[in-house]
């Protein structure tokens, strides 16, 4: 099953290397991964999406937990949670009809177009990660040229948080 | 006033209470090894090579429980020292190894001895720190010792530029430490005791199977006192030998691939398995499919990711082994009920009549020196009470086998990583924290080959160290497994140009010893024993097809065992 951890770690150098290679030494699989400073600079907040049966979520978050570095988590799909991933995607638009469809599929997922050029349009879109595909999805007959995608963040409704 | 970093590391070490440094210089500690020359608190021992100073640490660890210390230089010093530093992640050795680094300036410019000495050993430490600022440094030494010695063990490195051990600053070293991203488990949770308990006491085939992790835990006393209050059987893991006298009839070896066979048809019949301090390793649990099939599992341990890791257990106890077993004590003595006598007594019979397989039984008639009939003998004339290091392979299972360990931190050897060339540098290590004691390694003629530099270190620091070197020309467990599995076909392992080991012990300055026949052997032993100011390398020619019984092979179950 698709599990998204996030995780509250000291923004030390290193410990972004310490999560990563503990699922390559012990061969998990990371799908997305992300991470920034959190409101309080000596913490981090890293978030991943992973896939595996009871057992391995189990060890990944009990192997994640025994990190020095790593200070708490929490695994958001055991809670009623949120989850966002933004993406910025640039196609090809070769005349006005082409322009006219990006413009209404944008608004239709609403998204943005970011920038214009003569020949291209960059979109931003943000949602969980099935919407986006779903996006990708609309626009396959258009020539994309590229597709950046942030990654999986999220955060948990209500009451429950991850915070110390 | 302001001390320099070199200076300041010196005096951690002094409030640490180390005595004993394993080391060897090099450029960008030369600052430190200053330092330490103008003190005389911390002896620093000089070894021949980085790696063996990490197993002398961990020799010094092992028989101390307390924690081991090194310091290389950068580059080479530090890669050399990865496999003992691995070696000690897997048997959860607390160690502080410090390495030198190029100055601060210089990171990641290829400068001359650099190594990313933090990134190498992040998969195989504990933790990890490089430290930026000489301000820093006390503190972290601190947080070093804290993360190395407390929840379960392991090796932390600390890397160190040169700069900073130049740089000055004030001196104050903390008084303790507080860690919000590290605070290990003492006590047991009081629900799952009671629990646990009420599962041991309904047992009608128990087993108490307990590890290295009773030793770590210094929980010795705690185990035999629990054993001897139910009276269920125990068996020990190789690295937990000791922890349980195996002398007592409670005892019933130990277990795994190379286990009695009472110990390991007990596991695959036992009704409740009470797992203390082990880790369900696969040389102890054959195929896991094929594991304890009727047991419910107690599993006690510090460390919450060795629990359900490899083995699905039915009641968890997160906890220092010494606590937890002190509370199931207390928690059996308060309440009435206790084991039903009468189920128990058929399970000792059954057990009983496994023992009488005897499966450790050998050719005790034989013209050629038998390995075991030398651990026996050293055994009884040691009255079971040497601390035995080892190094891996057939000789290592012997000891485990034969040597018969009644006390805890006595028996010092590779279990998890399986390093050949451990045992010497373990034996000096061991032999500098318990100068008057009796130090054996056990060896063979190809696991001595790799850190057999180390002779000339033990002459320096006058160590008396018994080496007791099996050899049968054969590394004896490769050549095993390739008669067993490969049909005899002996690839590399036949050890070929062998050199003169009585002459090369006299070389470094040592006593030699060749030992041909069984005949010679108790009084080569007893003579090298009453040697009590020198090291003696005695070199027994060993049975060349003698193989390890009994044996699981890879991928049975515990009740597939080859029997001799």
């Amino acid at each position: 099953m698709r599990h998204i951890i996030s995780i509250l770690m000291e923004n030390e150098s290193g410990a972004l290397s310490r999560v990563a290679g503990l699922f390559s030494a012990r061969g998990y699989n990371i799908e997305s991964l992300t991470v920034a400073p959190t409101e309080d600079p000596t913490l981090s907040r890293l978030t991943l999406v992973t896939r595996g049966s009871d057992q391995v979520i189990e060890q990944i978050t009990k192997q994640l937990n025994k990190l020095v570095d790593v200070v708490k988590l929490l695994d958001l799909t055991e809670h009623r949670h949120i989850e966002r991933e933004m993406m910025l995607i640039k196609l090809k638009v070769q005349d006005a009809d082409q322009r006219a469809e990006v413009m209404r599929m944008a608004e239709i997922f609403r998204g943005h177009i970011i920038d214009v050029s003569a020949a291209t349009y960059v979109v931003e879109l943000t949602g969980d990660s099935d919407k986006l595909d779903a996006f990708v999805e609309s626009m396959s007959h258009f020539e994309v040229i590229e597709v950046v995608r942030s990654g999986v963040m999220g955060i948990a409704r209500g009451d429950v948080a991850l915070k110390l | 006033m302001e001390l320099t970093g070199a200076e300041i590391f010196v005096r951690c070490l002094q409030e640490e209470n180390v005595d004993t440094l394993f080391g060897y210089p090099g450029g960008s500690v030369l600052h430190i090894y200053d330092a330490l020359y103008r003190q005389d608190k911390v002896e620093h021992i000089l070894v021949r090579h980085e790696q063996a100073a990490v197993h002398a640490a961990e020799g010094y660890a092992k028989s101390t429980n307390r924690p081991g210390v090194v310091l290389v230089t950068s580059g080479p010093g530090a890669t050399n020292a990865v496999t003992g530093i691995a070696d000690a992640y897997m048997d959860s050795v607390p160690l502080v190894v410090f390495s030198g680094q190029v100055p601060t300036s210089l990171i990641g410019n290829d400068a001359f001895q650099e190594v990313d000495t933090v990134g190498i050993t992040r998969p195989c430490v504990k933790h990890n720190f490089l430290v930026k600022d000489v301000k820093d440094l006390a503190t972290t030494i601190k947080k070093a010792f804290y993360v190395a010695t407390t929840g379960r063990p392991g090796p932390v490195v600390v890397d160190i530029p040169k700069d900073i051990t130049a740089d000055k600053c004030e001196f104050q070293y903390p008084r303790s430490i507080k860690m919000r991203s590290y605070n290990p488990t003492v006590k047991g949770h009081p629900g799952q005791i009671r629990r646990a308990v009420d599962l041991i006491l309904s047992a009608r085939q128990p087993v108490i199977y307990s590890g290295g992790g009773v030793i770590l835990s210094n929980a010795s006393r705690s185990l035999t006192e629990l054993t001897r209050l139910l009276n269920y059987p125990i068996t020990n893991t190789l690295m937990g030998l000791g922890a349980y006298p195996s002398s007592d009839k409670q005892f019933i070896g130990m277990l795994g691939m190379h286990g009695t066979y009472e110990a390991n048809m007990a596991m695959h019949h036992a009704d409740v398995l009470i797992a203390i301090g082990a880790r369900f390793d696969d040389r102890v649990t054959g195929n896991i499919e094929k594991f304890c099939p009727n047991a419910r599992i107690v599993h006690v341990d510090v460390d919450p990711a060795s629990i359900s890791k490899n083995v699905k257990v039915d009641v968890p106890i997160v906890g220092q082994v010494d606590s937890v077993l002190k509370a199931m004590i207390k928690e059996i003595k308060a309440g009435e009920r206790r084991p039903d006598p009468e189920p128990l007594e058929n399970w000792w019979k059954q057990i009983d009549e496994w023992r009488s397989m005897d499966c450790l039984k050998y050719d005790r008639d034989s013209e050629l020196i038998k390995p075991q009939y030398v651990l026996e003998t050293l055994h009884r004339l040691t009255q079971g009470d040497a601390f035995v290091t080892s190094d891996v392979g057939q000789h290592q299972m012997w000891t485990a086998q034969f040597y018969g360990f009644d006390k805890p931190n006595r028996w010092i050897n590779s279990g998890g990583l399986g390093t050949m060339g451990f045992g010497l540098p373990a034996a000096i290590g061991t032999q500098l924290a318990h100068r008057d004691e009796t130090v054996v390694c056990v060896t063979g003629e190809a696991s001595i080959q790799m850190c057999i530099q180390e002779l000339s270190t033990a002459l320096q620091y006058h160590l008396p160290i018994k080496v007791v070197a099996l050899n049968n020309r054969y590394m004896g467990m490769v050549r095993q497994w390739q008669e067993f599995f490969y049909q005899g076909r002996y690839a590399m392992s036949y050890m070929d140009a062998l050199p003169d080991f009585v002459q090369l012990a006299e070389a470094y300055g040592h006593v030699g010893m060749r030992i041909e026949s069984p005949g010679d052997v108790e009084g080569a032993l007893k003579e090298a024993l009453d040697m009590k100011d020198r090291l003696v390398f005695m070199d027994f020619i060993t049975d060349q097809s003698e193989n390890v019984y009994p044996m699981i092979p890879a991928g049975a179950g515990q009740n597939e065992m080859i029997l001799l």
